[in-house]
Protein backbone atom coordinates (compact mmCIF):
# COMPACT_ATOMS: atom_id res chain seq x y z
CA UNK A 1 0.00 0.00 0.00
CA UNK A 2 2.78 2.20 1.12
CA UNK A 3 4.16 1.89 -2.35
CA UNK A 4 1.23 2.56 -4.29
CA UNK A 5 0.27 5.98 -2.46
CA UNK A 6 4.40 6.89 -2.93
CA UNK A 7 3.17 6.04 -7.06
CA UNK A 8 0.84 8.97 -6.64
CA UNK A 9 2.71 11.63 -4.82
CA UNK A 10 5.52 10.86 -7.54
CA UNK A 11 3.28 11.28 -10.35
CA UNK A 12 1.46 14.18 -8.52
CA UNK A 13 4.46 16.14 -8.62
CA UNK A 14 5.65 15.23 -12.13
CA UNK A 15 2.74 16.92 -13.53
CA UNK A 16 3.47 19.68 -10.78
CA UNK A 17 6.44 20.02 -12.30
CA UNK A 18 6.01 20.17 -15.49
CA UNK A 19 3.62 22.76 -14.62
CA UNK A 20 6.17 25.07 -13.45
CA UNK A 21 8.99 24.40 -15.84
CA UNK A 22 5.95 25.52 -18.52
CA UNK A 23 5.53 28.53 -16.99
CA UNK A 24 9.40 29.19 -16.88
CA UNK A 25 9.67 28.45 -20.33
CA UNK A 26 7.35 31.37 -21.36
CA UNK A 27 8.50 33.86 -22.95
CA UNK A 28 6.90 37.45 -23.46
CA UNK A 29 8.19 38.58 -26.77
CA UNK A 30 5.48 38.83 -29.34
CA UNK A 31 5.16 36.99 -32.63
CA UNK A 32 5.74 40.50 -34.10
CA UNK A 33 8.59 41.08 -32.23
CA UNK A 34 10.16 37.75 -33.28
CA UNK A 35 9.81 38.59 -37.01
CA UNK A 36 11.39 41.97 -36.69
CA UNK A 37 14.34 40.59 -34.76
CA UNK A 38 14.99 37.70 -37.99
CA UNK A 39 14.19 34.93 -36.14
CA UNK A 40 12.56 31.61 -38.10
CA UNK A 41 8.71 32.22 -37.57
CA UNK A 42 6.77 29.03 -37.77
CA UNK A 43 3.42 28.85 -39.83
CA UNK A 44 1.28 25.95 -39.56
CA UNK A 45 -0.86 25.57 -42.75
CA UNK A 46 -3.17 22.85 -44.72
CA UNK A 47 -1.11 19.88 -46.06
CA UNK A 48 -4.05 18.07 -47.79
CA UNK A 49 -5.90 20.98 -49.59
CA UNK A 50 -5.87 21.95 -52.78
CA UNK A 51 -5.09 25.42 -53.99
CA UNK A 52 -5.47 25.97 -50.32
CA UNK A 53 -2.58 24.50 -48.46
CA UNK A 54 -1.18 21.16 -50.21
CA UNK A 55 2.30 19.59 -50.11
CA UNK A 56 3.75 19.06 -52.77
CA UNK A 57 7.52 17.40 -53.73
CA UNK A 58 9.31 20.70 -53.11
CA UNK A 59 7.10 22.17 -50.59
CA UNK A 60 3.78 23.67 -49.77
CA UNK A 61 1.78 25.52 -51.90
CA UNK A 62 -1.36 27.34 -52.34
CA UNK A 63 -3.62 30.45 -51.35
CA UNK A 64 -2.67 30.28 -48.02
CA UNK A 65 0.22 29.81 -48.53
CA UNK A 66 1.05 32.89 -50.79
CA UNK A 67 -0.95 34.84 -48.01
CA UNK A 68 0.84 33.47 -45.17
CA UNK A 69 4.52 34.55 -47.22
CA UNK A 70 2.64 37.87 -48.09
CA UNK A 71 1.78 38.79 -43.66
CA UNK A 72 5.34 37.12 -42.99
CA UNK A 73 6.97 40.15 -45.19
CA UNK A 74 4.65 43.00 -43.93
CA UNK A 75 5.68 42.17 -40.11
CA UNK A 76 9.42 42.38 -41.05
CA UNK A 77 10.61 38.53 -41.95
CA UNK A 78 13.09 39.62 -44.69
CA UNK A 79 12.96 36.74 -47.16
CA UNK A 80 11.30 33.02 -47.41
CA UNK A 81 14.22 30.98 -45.88
CA UNK A 82 13.23 32.76 -42.33
CA UNK A 83 8.96 31.05 -42.70
CA UNK A 84 8.61 27.33 -41.48
CA UNK A 85 5.69 25.47 -42.68
CA UNK A 86 4.29 22.81 -40.56
CA UNK A 87 1.38 20.69 -40.91
CA UNK A 88 -1.67 22.15 -38.93
CA UNK A 89 -4.42 19.24 -39.11
CA UNK A 90 -7.85 20.61 -37.61
CA UNK A 91 -7.79 19.04 -34.51
CA UNK A 92 -4.28 20.07 -33.21
CA UNK A 93 -4.59 23.91 -34.45
CA UNK A 94 -5.90 25.57 -31.21
CA UNK A 95 -3.17 23.05 -29.19
CA UNK A 96 0.12 24.36 -31.27
CA UNK A 97 -1.23 27.46 -30.60
CA UNK A 98 -1.03 27.26 -27.11
CA UNK A 99 2.06 25.21 -26.48
CA UNK A 100 3.97 27.44 -29.00
CA UNK A 101 4.56 24.76 -31.80
CA UNK A 102 3.66 27.50 -34.15
CA UNK A 103 3.38 30.88 -34.49
CA UNK A 104 0.63 31.42 -36.62
CA UNK A 105 -1.67 29.61 -38.29
CA UNK A 106 -3.13 30.26 -41.39
CA UNK A 107 -5.06 27.18 -42.30
CA UNK A 108 -8.67 27.40 -43.55
CA UNK A 109 -9.31 28.33 -39.95
CA UNK A 110 -12.71 30.06 -39.88
CA UNK A 111 -13.55 32.39 -36.85
CA UNK A 112 -16.16 31.22 -35.09
CA UNK A 113 -17.50 31.66 -31.36
CA UNK A 114 -16.40 28.61 -30.52
CA UNK A 115 -12.89 29.13 -30.90
CA UNK A 116 -12.43 32.99 -29.90
CA UNK A 117 -12.17 32.26 -26.35
CA UNK A 118 -9.10 30.15 -26.89
CA UNK A 119 -7.25 32.01 -30.06
CA UNK A 120 -6.67 35.32 -30.83
CA UNK A 121 -8.08 36.21 -34.59
CA UNK A 122 -6.25 38.27 -36.73
CA UNK A 123 -8.34 39.24 -40.19
CA UNK A 124 -10.12 37.56 -41.76
CA UNK A 125 -7.88 37.74 -44.86
CA UNK A 126 -10.90 36.31 -46.96
CA UNK A 127 -14.66 35.32 -46.62
CA UNK A 128 -15.45 32.40 -48.00
CA UNK A 129 -19.13 30.19 -48.26
CA UNK A 130 -20.32 27.02 -47.34
CA UNK A 131 -21.31 25.31 -51.08
CA UNK A 132 -22.70 22.20 -52.44
CA UNK A 133 -20.91 19.68 -54.98
CA UNK A 134 -22.75 17.25 -56.53
CA UNK A 135 -22.13 14.69 -59.74
CA UNK A 136 -22.14 16.94 -62.98
CA UNK A 137 -25.18 14.98 -64.25
CA UNK A 138 -27.45 15.58 -60.98
CA UNK A 139 -30.10 18.02 -61.41
CA UNK A 140 -31.88 17.64 -58.45
CA UNK A 141 -29.64 19.12 -55.91
CA UNK A 142 -30.16 22.60 -56.60
CA UNK A 143 -30.11 24.03 -53.14
CA UNK A 144 -29.46 23.89 -49.52
CA UNK A 145 -33.31 22.84 -49.07
CA UNK A 146 -33.24 20.23 -52.08
CA UNK A 147 -30.93 18.33 -49.81
CA UNK A 148 -33.44 17.14 -47.99
CA UNK A 149 -33.20 13.24 -47.91
CA UNK A 150 -30.29 12.81 -49.74
CA UNK A 151 -26.94 11.32 -49.01
CA UNK A 152 -24.49 13.60 -47.32
CA UNK A 153 -20.64 12.99 -46.90
CA UNK A 154 -20.04 13.79 -43.56
CA UNK A 155 -16.42 14.37 -42.92
CA UNK A 156 -15.63 13.25 -39.66
CA UNK A 157 -13.63 15.97 -37.48
CA UNK A 158 -15.03 18.82 -39.82
CA UNK A 159 -18.46 21.00 -38.62
CA UNK A 160 -19.70 21.71 -42.62
CA UNK A 161 -22.05 18.56 -42.57
CA UNK A 162 -23.23 19.61 -39.21
CA UNK A 163 -24.22 23.34 -40.41
CA UNK A 164 -26.81 21.60 -42.52
CA UNK A 165 -28.00 19.17 -40.10
CA UNK A 166 -28.08 21.08 -37.47
CA UNK A 167 -29.35 24.68 -39.18
CA UNK A 168 -26.02 26.55 -38.82
CA UNK A 169 -26.27 28.16 -41.67
CA UNK A 170 -27.60 32.11 -43.14
CA UNK A 171 -30.99 30.14 -44.40
CA UNK A 172 -31.53 28.59 -39.95
CA UNK A 173 -32.73 25.82 -42.23
CA UNK A 174 -32.37 22.48 -40.36
CA UNK A 175 -32.65 20.09 -43.56
CA UNK A 176 -32.84 16.17 -42.74
CA UNK A 177 -29.87 15.47 -45.12
CA UNK A 178 -29.36 11.39 -45.04
CA UNK A 179 -25.44 11.56 -43.74
CA UNK A 180 -22.84 8.92 -44.40
CA UNK A 181 -19.61 9.16 -42.40
CA UNK A 182 -16.13 9.21 -43.92
CA UNK A 183 -12.76 10.13 -43.14
CA UNK A 184 -11.57 13.23 -45.19
CA UNK A 185 -13.28 14.94 -48.60
CA UNK A 186 -10.71 12.69 -50.88
CA UNK A 187 -12.89 10.35 -49.48
CA UNK A 188 -16.14 11.75 -50.10
CA UNK A 189 -15.24 12.84 -53.92
CA UNK A 190 -14.90 8.95 -54.43
CA UNK A 191 -17.69 8.56 -52.95
CA UNK A 192 -19.15 11.00 -54.49
CA UNK A 193 -18.53 9.75 -57.89
CA UNK A 194 -19.43 6.18 -56.62
CA UNK A 195 -22.53 7.04 -55.87
CA UNK A 196 -22.32 6.12 -52.20
CA UNK A 197 -23.05 10.08 -51.64
CA UNK A 198 -25.22 12.81 -53.44
CA UNK A 199 -23.35 15.49 -52.59
CA UNK A 200 -20.27 17.04 -50.94
CA UNK A 201 -20.81 20.25 -48.76
CA UNK A 202 -17.67 22.33 -47.44
CA UNK A 203 -16.21 25.65 -47.94
CA UNK A 204 -16.58 26.72 -51.62
CA UNK A 205 -12.66 27.04 -51.57
CA UNK A 206 -12.08 24.00 -51.04
CA UNK A 207 -14.55 22.10 -52.78
CA UNK A 208 -13.29 24.91 -56.31
CA UNK A 209 -9.46 23.31 -55.68
CA UNK A 210 -11.39 19.65 -56.23
CA UNK A 211 -13.66 20.44 -58.73
CA UNK A 212 -10.38 21.79 -60.82
CA UNK A 213 -8.38 18.60 -59.92
CA UNK A 214 -11.86 16.47 -61.04
CA UNK A 215 -12.64 18.30 -64.28
CA UNK A 216 -16.12 17.33 -65.42
CA UNK A 217 -17.92 14.53 -63.55
CA UNK A 218 -18.47 16.91 -60.64
CA UNK A 219 -19.55 20.16 -60.25
CA UNK A 220 -20.77 23.24 -57.63
CA UNK A 221 -23.95 24.39 -57.29
CA UNK A 222 -23.31 27.45 -56.28
CA UNK A 223 -25.71 27.98 -54.06
CA UNK A 224 -23.70 29.49 -50.74
CA UNK A 225 -25.39 29.32 -47.65
CA UNK A 226 -23.02 30.33 -44.74
CA UNK A 227 -20.17 32.90 -44.76
CA UNK A 228 -17.02 31.15 -43.83
CA UNK A 229 -13.97 34.18 -42.42
CA UNK A 230 -10.70 32.46 -42.82
CA UNK A 231 -9.04 33.92 -39.93
CA UNK A 232 -5.12 34.29 -38.82
CA UNK A 233 -5.06 32.52 -35.75
CA UNK A 234 -2.71 33.66 -33.11
CA UNK A 235 -1.52 32.57 -29.87
CA UNK A 236 -4.46 34.17 -27.22
CA UNK A 237 -3.62 37.41 -25.99
CA UNK A 238 -1.64 38.45 -28.69
CA UNK A 239 -2.58 41.75 -30.14
CA UNK A 240 -0.04 43.71 -31.03
CA UNK A 241 0.92 40.79 -33.89
CA UNK A 242 -3.02 40.73 -34.80
CA UNK A 243 -3.06 44.58 -35.01
CA UNK A 244 0.02 43.85 -37.35
CA UNK A 245 -1.59 41.28 -39.18
CA UNK A 246 -4.66 43.37 -39.57
CA UNK A 247 -2.91 46.08 -41.10
CA UNK A 248 -1.19 43.57 -43.53
CA UNK A 249 -4.41 42.36 -44.43
CA UNK A 250 -5.23 46.05 -45.50
CA UNK A 251 -2.81 46.51 -47.44
CA UNK A 252 -2.57 43.16 -49.37
CA UNK A 253 -6.31 44.36 -50.27
CA UNK A 254 -5.69 47.42 -51.52
CA UNK A 255 -2.31 47.34 -53.07
CA UNK A 256 -3.86 44.22 -54.99
CA UNK A 257 -2.11 41.53 -54.21
CA UNK A 258 -5.41 39.98 -52.65
CA UNK A 259 -6.73 39.63 -55.89
CA UNK A 260 -3.75 38.73 -57.71
CA UNK A 261 -3.56 35.91 -55.26
CA UNK A 262 -7.70 34.69 -55.35
CA UNK A 263 -7.01 34.73 -59.60
CA UNK A 264 -3.80 32.57 -59.46
CA UNK A 265 -5.50 29.44 -57.43
CA UNK A 266 -9.17 30.03 -58.17
CA UNK A 267 -9.69 31.49 -61.66
CA UNK A 268 -10.50 28.04 -63.12
CA UNK A 269 -12.69 26.99 -60.48
CA UNK A 270 -14.69 30.34 -61.19
CA UNK A 271 -14.98 31.60 -57.76
CA UNK A 272 -15.95 34.84 -57.84
CA UNK A 273 -13.80 37.47 -55.38
CA UNK A 274 -14.89 40.16 -53.45
CA UNK A 275 -13.08 42.98 -53.69
CA UNK A 276 -13.68 44.73 -50.52
CA UNK A 277 -10.95 43.89 -47.41
CA UNK A 278 -13.51 42.20 -44.86
CA UNK A 279 -14.00 44.31 -42.18
CA UNK A 280 -11.85 42.95 -39.32
CA UNK A 281 -13.19 41.16 -36.33
CA UNK A 282 -10.81 43.27 -33.67
CA UNK A 283 -8.39 41.83 -31.79
CA UNK A 284 -8.84 40.11 -28.17
CA UNK B 1 0.26 26.58 -16.76
CA UNK B 2 -3.63 26.62 -17.34
CA UNK B 3 -5.08 24.00 -14.96
CA UNK B 4 -8.90 24.83 -16.40
CA UNK B 5 -8.14 24.05 -19.82
CA UNK B 6 -6.24 20.65 -18.70
CA UNK B 7 -8.80 19.37 -16.01
CA UNK B 8 -11.32 20.82 -17.87
CA UNK B 9 -14.05 17.32 -18.36
CA UNK B 10 -17.68 19.31 -19.54
CA UNK B 11 -16.88 18.55 -22.86
CA UNK B 12 -17.54 14.97 -22.13
CA UNK B 13 -20.58 15.61 -19.91
CA UNK B 14 -22.24 18.04 -23.01
CA UNK B 15 -21.94 15.47 -24.82
CA UNK B 16 -22.74 12.53 -22.83
CA UNK B 17 -25.57 11.52 -25.18
CA UNK B 18 -23.96 11.53 -28.41
CA UNK B 19 -21.12 9.52 -26.08
CA UNK B 20 -23.22 6.76 -24.90
CA UNK B 21 -24.81 6.04 -28.98
CA UNK B 22 -21.38 6.42 -30.47
CA UNK B 23 -20.43 3.90 -27.83
CA UNK B 24 -23.74 1.72 -28.81
CA UNK B 25 -22.84 1.52 -32.24
CA UNK B 26 -18.98 -0.19 -30.87
CA UNK B 27 -21.10 -2.03 -28.75
CA UNK B 28 -23.38 -3.18 -31.94
CA UNK B 29 -20.57 -3.93 -34.11
CA UNK B 30 -18.30 -5.77 -31.81
CA UNK B 31 -21.28 -8.00 -30.92
CA UNK B 32 -22.42 -8.56 -34.43
CA UNK B 33 -18.57 -9.41 -35.36
CA UNK B 34 -17.93 -11.63 -32.41
CA UNK B 35 -20.60 -13.71 -33.76
CA UNK B 36 -20.22 -14.14 -37.19
CA UNK B 37 -16.51 -14.57 -36.71
CA UNK B 38 -16.70 -17.51 -34.26
CA UNK B 39 -18.79 -19.31 -36.92
CA UNK B 40 -16.28 -18.43 -39.77
CA UNK B 41 -13.72 -19.21 -37.97
CA UNK B 42 -14.92 -22.46 -36.64
CA UNK B 43 -15.25 -23.27 -40.64
CA UNK B 44 -11.84 -22.21 -41.64
CA UNK B 45 -10.69 -24.39 -39.14
CA UNK B 46 -12.68 -27.72 -40.49
CA UNK B 47 -11.44 -27.22 -43.75
CA UNK B 48 -7.75 -26.85 -42.41
CA UNK B 49 -8.08 -30.47 -40.58
CA UNK B 50 -10.08 -31.74 -43.35
CA UNK B 51 -8.78 -35.04 -45.04
CA UNK B 52 -9.67 -33.02 -48.41
CA UNK B 53 -6.20 -31.50 -49.70
CA UNK B 54 -7.84 -28.83 -51.25
CA UNK B 55 -10.18 -27.34 -48.78
CA UNK B 56 -6.58 -27.14 -46.43
CA UNK B 57 -4.83 -25.55 -48.72
CA UNK B 58 -8.27 -23.03 -49.62
CA UNK B 59 -8.22 -22.99 -45.79
CA UNK B 60 -4.39 -22.14 -44.86
CA UNK B 61 -4.69 -19.65 -47.74
CA UNK B 62 -7.57 -17.41 -46.25
CA UNK B 63 -5.81 -17.30 -42.83
CA UNK B 64 -2.44 -16.43 -44.17
CA UNK B 65 -4.23 -13.70 -46.42
CA UNK B 66 -6.36 -12.07 -43.98
CA UNK B 67 -4.36 -12.45 -41.15
CA UNK B 68 -1.00 -10.75 -43.21
CA UNK B 69 -3.38 -7.89 -44.71
CA UNK B 70 -3.92 -4.55 -42.35
CA UNK B 71 -7.64 -4.35 -41.41
CA UNK B 72 -7.61 -0.81 -42.50
CA UNK B 73 -6.67 -2.26 -46.41
CA UNK B 74 -9.72 -4.90 -45.55
CA UNK B 75 -12.30 -2.27 -44.53
CA UNK B 76 -11.45 0.14 -47.09
CA UNK B 77 -11.49 -2.54 -50.15
CA UNK B 78 -14.97 -3.41 -48.39
CA UNK B 79 -16.47 0.67 -48.70
CA UNK B 80 -14.36 1.75 -51.43
CA UNK B 81 -14.02 -0.87 -53.48
CA UNK B 82 -16.97 -3.13 -53.26
CA UNK B 83 -19.71 -0.42 -52.56
CA UNK B 84 -18.27 2.94 -54.04
CA UNK B 85 -16.28 1.31 -57.18
CA UNK B 86 -18.35 -2.05 -58.14
CA UNK B 87 -21.60 -0.36 -56.83
CA UNK B 88 -22.24 -3.80 -54.70
CA UNK B 89 -24.82 -2.45 -52.28
CA UNK B 90 -26.09 -4.60 -49.60
CA UNK B 91 -28.95 -2.00 -49.04
CA UNK B 92 -30.04 1.25 -50.14
CA UNK B 93 -30.37 2.58 -46.79
CA UNK B 94 -26.41 3.63 -46.68
CA UNK B 95 -26.44 3.08 -43.15
CA UNK B 96 -27.70 -0.29 -43.19
CA UNK B 97 -25.58 -0.54 -46.12
CA UNK B 98 -22.11 0.47 -44.70
CA UNK B 99 -22.88 -0.85 -41.41
CA UNK B 100 -23.03 -4.76 -42.80
CA UNK B 101 -19.85 -3.95 -45.25
CA UNK B 102 -17.86 -3.19 -41.99
CA UNK B 103 -19.17 -5.98 -40.30
CA UNK B 104 -18.27 -8.34 -42.98
CA UNK B 105 -14.77 -6.70 -43.36
CA UNK B 106 -13.77 -7.31 -39.76
CA UNK B 107 -15.61 -10.63 -40.04
CA UNK B 108 -13.30 -11.99 -42.81
CA UNK B 109 -10.60 -10.54 -40.99
CA UNK B 110 -10.74 -11.66 -37.08
CA UNK B 111 -12.39 -15.10 -38.33
CA UNK B 112 -8.81 -15.68 -39.56
CA UNK B 113 -6.85 -15.05 -36.27
CA UNK B 114 -10.60 -17.14 -34.36
CA UNK B 115 -9.35 -19.76 -36.89
CA UNK B 116 -6.02 -19.93 -35.85
CA UNK B 117 -7.01 -20.29 -32.00
CA UNK B 118 -8.87 -22.74 -32.56
CA UNK B 119 -6.07 -25.05 -34.49
CA UNK B 120 -4.19 -24.71 -31.59
CA UNK B 121 -7.31 -25.87 -29.44
CA UNK B 122 -7.11 -29.03 -31.64
CA UNK B 123 -3.43 -29.38 -31.24
CA UNK B 124 -4.30 -30.12 -27.27
CA UNK B 125 -7.08 -32.40 -27.89
CA UNK B 126 -5.14 -35.97 -27.59
CA UNK B 127 -4.96 -38.47 -30.50
CA UNK B 128 -6.95 -41.16 -28.93
CA UNK B 129 -9.92 -39.30 -28.66
CA UNK B 130 -9.77 -38.73 -32.32
CA UNK B 131 -8.90 -42.83 -32.86
CA UNK B 132 -11.66 -43.71 -30.72
CA UNK B 133 -14.19 -41.42 -32.53
CA UNK B 134 -13.03 -43.47 -35.87
CA UNK B 135 -13.33 -46.99 -34.28
CA UNK B 136 -16.43 -46.09 -33.02
CA UNK B 137 -17.54 -45.44 -36.76
CA UNK B 138 -17.71 -41.92 -36.60
CA UNK B 139 -17.01 -39.38 -39.83
CA UNK B 140 -14.99 -36.90 -39.95
CA UNK B 141 -17.71 -34.06 -39.84
CA UNK B 142 -19.01 -36.30 -36.54
CA UNK B 143 -15.81 -36.68 -34.85
CA UNK B 144 -14.95 -33.06 -35.39
CA UNK B 145 -18.49 -31.83 -33.82
CA UNK B 146 -19.06 -34.36 -31.30
CA UNK B 147 -15.67 -34.59 -30.34
CA UNK B 148 -12.89 -32.89 -31.24
CA UNK B 149 -14.33 -29.34 -31.38
CA UNK B 150 -16.16 -29.15 -28.01
CA UNK B 151 -12.77 -30.07 -25.97
CA UNK B 152 -10.66 -27.93 -28.66
CA UNK B 153 -13.28 -24.96 -28.29
CA UNK B 154 -13.03 -25.46 -24.05
CA UNK B 155 -8.82 -25.29 -24.46
CA UNK B 156 -9.06 -21.96 -25.90
CA UNK B 157 -11.76 -20.05 -24.25
CA UNK B 158 -9.07 -17.52 -22.85
CA UNK B 159 -6.91 -17.16 -26.15
CA UNK B 160 -10.10 -15.90 -28.14
CA UNK B 161 -10.72 -13.72 -25.07
CA UNK B 162 -7.58 -11.31 -26.34
CA UNK B 163 -8.98 -12.32 -30.39
CA UNK B 164 -12.40 -10.81 -28.96
CA UNK B 165 -10.57 -7.81 -26.95
CA UNK B 166 -8.57 -7.18 -29.89
CA UNK B 167 -11.87 -6.79 -32.28
CA UNK B 168 -13.55 -4.63 -30.25
CA UNK B 169 -10.67 -2.18 -29.95
CA UNK B 170 -10.10 -2.77 -33.79
CA UNK B 171 -13.88 -0.74 -34.35
CA UNK B 172 -12.40 2.43 -34.11
CA UNK B 173 -11.07 2.00 -37.82
CA UNK B 174 -14.35 1.41 -38.97
CA UNK B 175 -14.77 4.79 -40.20
CA UNK B 176 -12.65 3.75 -42.94
CA UNK B 177 -16.08 1.61 -43.87
CA UNK B 178 -18.00 4.79 -43.21
CA UNK B 179 -19.39 3.48 -39.65
CA UNK B 180 -19.97 5.84 -37.10
CA UNK B 181 -18.42 5.11 -34.08
CA UNK B 182 -16.70 6.29 -30.47
CA UNK B 183 -13.11 7.23 -32.54
CA UNK B 184 -15.19 9.39 -35.07
CA UNK B 185 -17.20 11.35 -32.62
CA UNK B 186 -13.72 11.86 -30.72
CA UNK B 187 -12.43 13.07 -33.62
CA UNK B 188 -15.16 15.52 -33.94
CA UNK B 189 -14.88 16.71 -30.70
CA UNK B 190 -10.77 17.41 -31.18
CA UNK B 191 -12.63 19.60 -33.90
CA UNK B 192 -14.95 21.35 -31.82
CA UNK B 193 -12.96 21.83 -28.05
CA UNK B 194 -9.27 20.61 -29.41
CA UNK B 195 -7.31 17.79 -28.84
CA UNK B 196 -7.26 18.20 -25.16
CA UNK B 197 -6.37 15.54 -22.64
CA UNK B 198 -10.12 14.98 -20.57
CA UNK B 199 -11.51 13.75 -23.99
CA UNK B 200 -8.54 11.31 -24.19
CA UNK B 201 -9.04 9.90 -21.04
CA UNK B 202 -13.27 10.18 -21.56
CA UNK B 203 -12.18 7.81 -24.59
CA UNK B 204 -9.89 5.46 -22.89
CA UNK B 205 -12.02 4.57 -20.25
CA UNK B 206 -15.30 4.18 -22.41
CA UNK B 207 -12.92 1.51 -24.28
CA UNK B 208 -11.96 -0.04 -20.92
CA UNK B 209 -15.79 -0.29 -19.80
CA UNK B 210 -16.21 -2.97 -23.34
CA UNK B 211 -12.86 -4.51 -22.97
CA UNK B 212 -12.78 -4.96 -19.14
CA UNK B 213 -15.20 -7.00 -18.29
CA UNK B 214 -14.72 -8.80 -21.68
CA UNK B 215 -11.61 -9.80 -20.23
CA UNK B 216 -13.35 -10.82 -17.38
CA UNK B 217 -16.07 -12.54 -18.82
CA UNK B 218 -13.40 -14.90 -20.74
CA UNK B 219 -11.08 -16.13 -18.01
CA UNK B 220 -13.90 -16.88 -15.87
CA UNK B 221 -15.66 -18.96 -18.91
CA UNK B 222 -12.16 -20.48 -19.14
CA UNK B 223 -11.51 -21.81 -15.84
CA UNK B 224 -15.70 -22.56 -15.38
CA UNK B 225 -15.14 -24.54 -18.78
CA UNK B 226 -11.81 -25.70 -18.14
CA UNK B 227 -11.14 -29.50 -19.58
CA UNK B 228 -9.80 -31.56 -16.68
CA UNK B 229 -7.37 -34.13 -18.06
Amino acid sequence: MRVRHFGVVAAALAVAGMGISGCAAKKNTTVADKAKDGKKIVIGVKYDQPALGMKTGSGVEGFDIDVAKYIAKKLGVKDDSKIEFKEARSANRETFLQNGTVDMVIATYSITDARKPKVTFGGPYVVTHQDLMVRANDNSITSLQSLKGKKLCAVSGSNSWKNITEGTNKLNAKVAAVTVPAQGYEECITKLKGGSVDAVSTDATILGGFAVREGSPVKVVNAPFTDEKYGVGLKKGDTKTCNAVNDAIKSMYSDGTAKQLWEKWFAKANLPFDATAPAPEGCS
Amino acid sequence: MNWNVLLDFSPLADNSDKLLSAFWANIRISVTVGILSLVLGTLITAMRVSPVRVLRVAGAFYVNTLRNTPLTLVLLFCSLGLSDTLKFRISHTPSINFFWLAVLGMSVYTAAFVAESLRAGINTVPMGQAEAARAIGLTFTQSLRMVIMPQAFRAVIAPLGSVMIAMIKNTTVVLVASYYEAASLMKDMFEQYGATLPIFIGFAVGFMCLTLPTGFFFNWLAKRMAVVR
